[in-house]
C-alpha cells in the first residue's frame, strides 16, 4: 500500500493526486505478464490433457482466480489504492455468490422437473 | 468547463490507514476516494456495474447449462482447429487468450510511460494494444463465422443442447463489443498522446475536459477489465 503514496499524506487533494499518479517499475508489469502467460498455458493444459472431474474443476477455478487477482491487483493498481476504494469495489462483487447459489438451486429444480415430466424414457 | 479550485483543507487532516482509514475516508468532506482522480473512481464504479452485467450473463449460462436435459456440446471439440493436418482442441481460444493478455501487458506499460511523460513510448504501446485488441476481435469474427457455417444458431445447433448457441453468441458477442469499443477509445487516446494534448492540457472534443496522463490510466482500467472478463469466460465457457 505504502510505497506509491508515501508522500500523499500532506496531499492537497486533487493537485497532489495529479502530480503523483501510479508509478511503478516496469519489471513488475513484465513479471506479472509472464506469470499470466504461464497460468493461461496451465489452464489450457487442463483441457489439452483431458483432466476430468473435481480435479479439472479445482484447477480451472484456481487458475481463473489467480489470473483475475493478478490483473486486478497489479495491472489495475488495486493493491496500491486506499482501502476505501478497494472495499467499495471488491466487496459488492461478493453478492454475486448469492446470485450464483440461487441460479444453481433453480437449475437443479428445473432439471428435476424436466426429467420427471418431459424426457421420455428417463424415468 | 471550469475545473474546481483545489482546496487546501486536506493538508491539515492527515490520511489514516487501515480500517479506521475507511471510516475516515467515507465520512470525510467532499471526497471519499482520496489520492485518485475522480475519473478513475468513476471508471471503477462503471466497471463494478459492468461486472454485474457480465456476471448475470455467466450465471444465467450456468443455470441453463445445468438444467439442460440434452447433452451440452463439447467446447474442446467445437472450438478445435485443424492445423498442419492435426486437430488441436481449443487452439483458437488459447491463441485469443494469449493475444488479449499481451494487450493487457502493453497497456500496463503504456500507463507507466504515460506518467513518465514519455510520449513516444506511450503512443507506440497504445497503438500496439489497439492492434492486439483488433486481432482478438478478428479472430472472434472468424470463430463466429466458423460456428455459423456449422449450423450453430441462437435457437439451436446440430451438436446438442439448444441453449449452447444463445449463451455463446450473447456472452462472446457482448465481450467482443466491449473489446471493439476499447479499440476505438485506445486509438482516440493514442492520437491525443501523439498530438501532445495530454501535455498541453488541450480540452477534449466532446467533454471539454483538459487532457492529462491520468486518462491513459483510466483507459487502462477499462482495457484490463475486458481482459479480466475474458479470464472468466475462458474458464467457465470454454473449459467447463
Amino acid at each position: 500500500m505504502a510505497h506509491a503514496h508515501g508522500q500523499a499524506h500532506d496531499a492537497q487533494g486533487q493537485q497532489q493526486a495529479h502530480a503523483q499518479g501510479q508509478q511503478h517499475p516496469i519489471g513488475i508489469y513484465l513479471k506479472i505478464w509472464g506469470l499470466l502467460f504461464v497460468l493461461s498455458a496451465a489452464s489450457y493444459a487442463v483441457d489439452y490433457f483431458h483432466f476430468q472431474g473435481y480435479l479439472r474443476w479445482f484447477l480451472i477455478i484456481v487458475f481463473m482466480l489467480l489470473k483475475a487477482g493478478l490483473i486486478v491487483a497489479v495491472f489495475m493498481h488495486m493493491m496500491w489504492e486506499r482501502l476505501a476504494l478497494m472495499y467499495a469495489i471488491l466487496v459488492p462483487t461478493l453478492l454475486l455468490m448469492v446470485l450464483m447459489g440461487i441460479g444453481a438451486l433453480e437449475a437443479d429444480y428445473t432439471f428435476f422437473t424436466r426429467t420427471v415430466y418431459f424426457v421420455k424414457g428417463l424415468l | 468547463m471550469t475545473q474546481a479550485t483545489p482546496t487546501h483543507t486536506a493538508a491539515s487532516v492527515p490520511l489514516v490507514d487501515g480500517v479506521q482509514g475507511i471510516v475516515a475516508d467515507w465520512s470525510s468532506d467532499q471526497r471519499a476516494f482520496k489520492n485518485v482522480p475522480w475519473g478513475k473512481a468513476m471508471m471503477w464504479i462503471f466497471l463494478l456495474s459492468d461486472t454485474f452485467i457480465f456476471s448475470s450473463f455467466l450465471i444465467s449460462y450456468m443455470t441453463v447449462r445445468m438444467s439442460a436435459v440434452e447433452p451440452w456440446p463439447n467446447a474442446s471439440e467445437v472450438f478445435a482447429l485443424t492445423l498442419f493436418g492435426k486437430s488441436i482442441p481449443l487452439i483458437l481460444i488459447a491463441i485469443m487468450t494469449f493475444v488479449l493478455i499481451s494487450s493487457s501487458g502493453t497497456m500496463a506499460m503504456a500507463v507507466k510511460f504515460g506518467y513518465e511523460k514519455n510520449r513516444k513510448m506511450t503512443f507506440i504501446l497504445l497503438l500496439l494494444t489497439a492492434a492486439l485488441g483488433a486481432t482478438f476481435v478478428g479472430m472472434q469474427a472468424f470463430e463466429w463465422t466458423k460456428l455459423i457455417h456449422e449450423g450453430v444458431r441462437p435457437w439451436g445447433n446440430p451438436m446438442g443442447a439448444a441453449q449452447f448457441g444463445s449463451a455463446f453468441f450473447m456472452i462472446t458477442g457482448f465481450h467482443g463489443t466491449h473489446v471493439s469499443i476499447g479499440v476505438i477509445f485506445l486509438i482516440i487516446v493514442a492520437i491525443k498522446v501523439y498530438r501532445g494534448d495530454l501535455d498541453n492540457e488541450r480540452p477534449g472534443f466532446l467533454t471539454g475536459r483538459k487532457g492529462n496522463y491520468e486518462m491513459v490510466e483510466t483507459m487502462g482500467l477499462y482495457w484490463h477489465f475486458v481482459d479480466l472478463v475474458w479470464v472468466f469466460i475462458f474458464a467457465v465457457f470454454y473449459l467447463w
